[in-house]
């Protein structure tokens, strides 16, 4: 029952604010409508750490402790990201950025794209997790050209392509699976559902799971930005207005992985080898350390975090390759970190690019005397993403890197080394643009603190101590995803 | 009509959805593109249509109307009154001549037979032969997206990658649950409304619909 309400929450903001978008207090509505969906995660979420795993809706939906941890993070990262939105669309209005129609549309568009990753989490049909994978797709391209310039309406374009073509492929891979599944299952809706397919995972035919994996892994490994499909996320991820992008980095890549996971389980749990766990090993690592040299040569400073956006999906993509109870653990807690520093950062930078302007990491100077706030939160993120103590990023990776000393112990070098390019190149960039004088062409700017405050605490509360209901989760996680 | 003269039928069908991809991969009249997809559609909405019939499958005859409504009439009457709007109907440019593509077209009609070998071995239906050609369509689909530069071209190239997505959900398991088909028409739906803004959006901002002018944002050096 809570679930329904979970989806319809956004669902019935999105109508809403499709009409009223552009009113004075919209940005306070879709406040408003991102708490709901917040809070009815946390009782979505209270419901099944007591009761355990559910079927909602006559099977349709399915909640377990892996999907439902995500459904309260994505619920609660758009909550912080509306907060941010308020201000930081004010000023891009101010600026004349977006018209009065393009406020309503971004505000519906917002609550769609919401509602659109909380049906792919919570969904038990594989076959509507690819039509809301696509629905989320298709909600945020116009959102990615909202300035209508022309690297924007470029990046969209792209993005629209080359996911279309991704996602057709996963979808290719989701007809064989339904084919594998019927011959076990029978004809019918059953046959697509991962609470029936989970069971029978053992009988499905391994020769058809095996190709219908190489379909699923190029589809959704798209949306996830795995390398060598990845051309389009930096463009995606940097041309929009930063509140998507924000989302789009910390949230939908988080689900496309979650997708991407449900499969390797299905495939691995067929063929009885580790062939699916290997491939997402092998995207993974690549992943990593061509996004890890690419960061040294970015300039555009949302570029750069889009780039450590792929560098972080590699090491879980990695890690959930890797299996066995530490990688996975590791996986998971990452994807939370992640999802929470990535945002808190892409707040702190959206904030410095407006102060100057720019998205030129060259033109930006001097953000700690500029504004403290803003300038010491970037410096924190920035610490927590590339993985220092005492933050949650530290801890997450530190798992990873331990099972991958045990499980593939030749790997780890090459891990190590993506983790420390990134490490320096992403210091190298950032160190001038917080310290320093305040250059003339920094303006004064009223930014939302509560939003990258709150990110960056749960950030560092998470390295510190794990909560119990957490570990819990996680461990039943762990065991569902063996 | 017997059951065998159907599945011969459909065999046809199928073959003549495979002369329409390949007939879309060398058109460069943007006219004849959405006229061929048209085509395209109506072959599939008869092959599923037939497909229907032969198994007794109920459903088969709501995707095949589905089809016929979004694939043979709504999406050309769209990207016709499209191009009619935006006034082009200049011959697309093609990055790789044709004879060559066609020769990619054929490599990969092959590679598809190879590639659903198996899963036509183990499949006990009457169409099992026709999932091949649908991964070709696909393929082919996706062939020309890479080789033609114009907006609509890629676009048809798109959706005759959908044509074939749906063409090998009918021919592997006789159709995806309806729920899911729905949501797949949906999705498609709204994708024609986005393409359609965004021809608009490109063809103000470039003064054209060529997708080459778009090669700003890559890494410098």
């Amino acid at each position: 029952m809570i679930l329904l309400f979970l989806l319809c929450i956004s669902l019935f903001f999105a109508v809403v604010l499709a009409f009223v978008g552009d009113w004075k207090y919209a940005p306070e509505i879709n406040i408003l409508g991102s708490g709901a969906t917040f809070a009815a995660g946390v009782a979505l979420a209270v419901q099944v750490y007591l009761q355990g795993p559910m079927t909602v809706g006559g099977k349709f939906f399915f909640v377990d402790a892996f999907n439902v941890y995500l459904a309260v993070l994505t619920s609660f990262v758009s909550m912080t990201t509306a907060i941010f939105s308020r201000k930081y669309m004010r000023v891009e209005r101010e600026h004349g950025r977006v018209g009065p129609w393009k406020m309503r549309f971004y505000h519906a568009m917002y609550q769609l794209f919401i509602f659109a990753m909380l049906l792919a989490l919570l969904t038990n049909n594989f076959g509507v997790l690819w039509i809301s994978m696509e629905l989320a797709t298709l909600s945020t391209v116009l959102l990615v050209s909202l300035y209508r310039t022309p690297t924007a309406i470029e990046a969209a374009w792209k993005y629209f392509i080359l996911c279309g073509v991704g996602i057709a492929q996963a979808l290719f891979g989701t007809v064989l699976l339904y084919f594998a599944a019927e011959r076990v299952l029978g004809i019918g809706g059953e046959a697509l559902l991962w609470t029936n397919l989970s069971q029978v995972s053992g009988q499905l035919e391994p020769t058809v799971l095996r190709l219908a994996f190489v379909f699923l892994m190029v589809g959704y490994g798209t949306k996830v930005g795995l390398v060598p499909l990845h051309n389009w996320l930096p463009d995606a991820h940097s041309e929009g207005p930063t509140p998507i992008s924000a989302v789009l980095s910390g949230l939908l890549l988080n689900v496309a992985l979650y997708a991407l996971v449900r499969c390797k389980v299905l495939v691995d749990g067929s063929t009885g080898t580790h062939m699916a766990g290997n491939m997402l090993m092998g995207f993974g690592l690549l992943s990593v350390l061509v996004a890890a040299f690419s960061l040294l040569r970015q300039k555009d400073v949302k570029r750069m975090f889009s780039y450590s956006s792929i560098e972080n999906m590699g090491i879980a993509t990695f890690a959930f390759g890797i299996g066995g109870p530490i990688a996975t653990f590791g996986a998971l807690l990452h994807m939370l970190v992640h999802s929470l520093t990535k945002s808190a950062i892409f707040f702190t930078v959206g904030h410095a690019s407006q102060m100057h302007g720019t998205q030129e990491m060259d033109r930006i100077r001097g953000l700690i005397k500029g504004n403290p706030v803003v300038g010491w939160s970037f410096i924190l993120g920035i610490v927590a993403l590339v993985g220092m103590p005492p933050f949650g990023m530290f801890a997450s990776e530190f798992l990873i890197l331990t099972a991958t000393i045990k499980e593939a112990p030749l790997l780890t070098p090459l891990l190590l080394l993506g983790l420390g390019v990134a490490f320096a190149a992403i210091f190298r960039k950032v160190q001038p643009m917080v310290t320093g004088l305040v250059p003339s062409w920094q303006t004064p700017l009223r930014a939302a603190h509560i939003p990258v405050v709150l990110h960056m605490t749960l950030v560092l509360l998470l390295g510190l101590y794990m909560p119990r209901f957490l570990s819990d989760w996680f461990h039943t996680a762990v065991g569902l995803l063996k | 009509m017997s059951m065998s003269f159907a599945a011969q039928v459909n065999s046809v069908m199928a073959a003549l959805i495979l002369l329409t991809a390949f007939g879309l991969l060398v058109q460069r009249r943007i006219l004849g593109l959405i006229h061929l997809f048209a085509w395209q559609g109506l072959f599939l909405c008869i092959s599923t249509a037939i497909v229907g019939y032969i198994t007794g499958m109920h459903h088969l005859f709501i995707s095949s109307l589905l089809t016929l409504s979004f694939k043979v009439i709504l999406l050309p009457y769209i990207l016709y009154v499209l191009i009619r709007k935006l006034d082009i109907r200049r011959e697309s440019e093609v990055l790789v001549n044709i004879p060559r593509t066609m020769m990619i077209g054929i490599a990969l009609v092959i590679f598809s037979y190879h590639l659903t070998a198996p899963v036509t071995q183990l499949s006990t239906m009457v169409t099992k032969s026709t999932l091949a050609v649908a991964l070709a369509t696909v393929m082919l689909g996706l062939l020309m997206m890479v080789t033609r530069r114009h907006a609509v071209t890629q676009i048809i190239g798109f959706l005759a990658m959908e044509n074939g997505l749906f063409f090998a959900a009918t021919s592997a398991t006789y159709g995806m649950p309806m729920v899911v088909e729905l949501g797949v028409a949906l999705d498609l739906l709204i994708a024609a409304f986005i393409f359609g803004i965004f021809f608009f959006h490109i063809n103000t901002t470039f003064d054209s619909l060529d997708v080459d002018q778009m090669a700003k944002l890559k890494e410098e050096d």
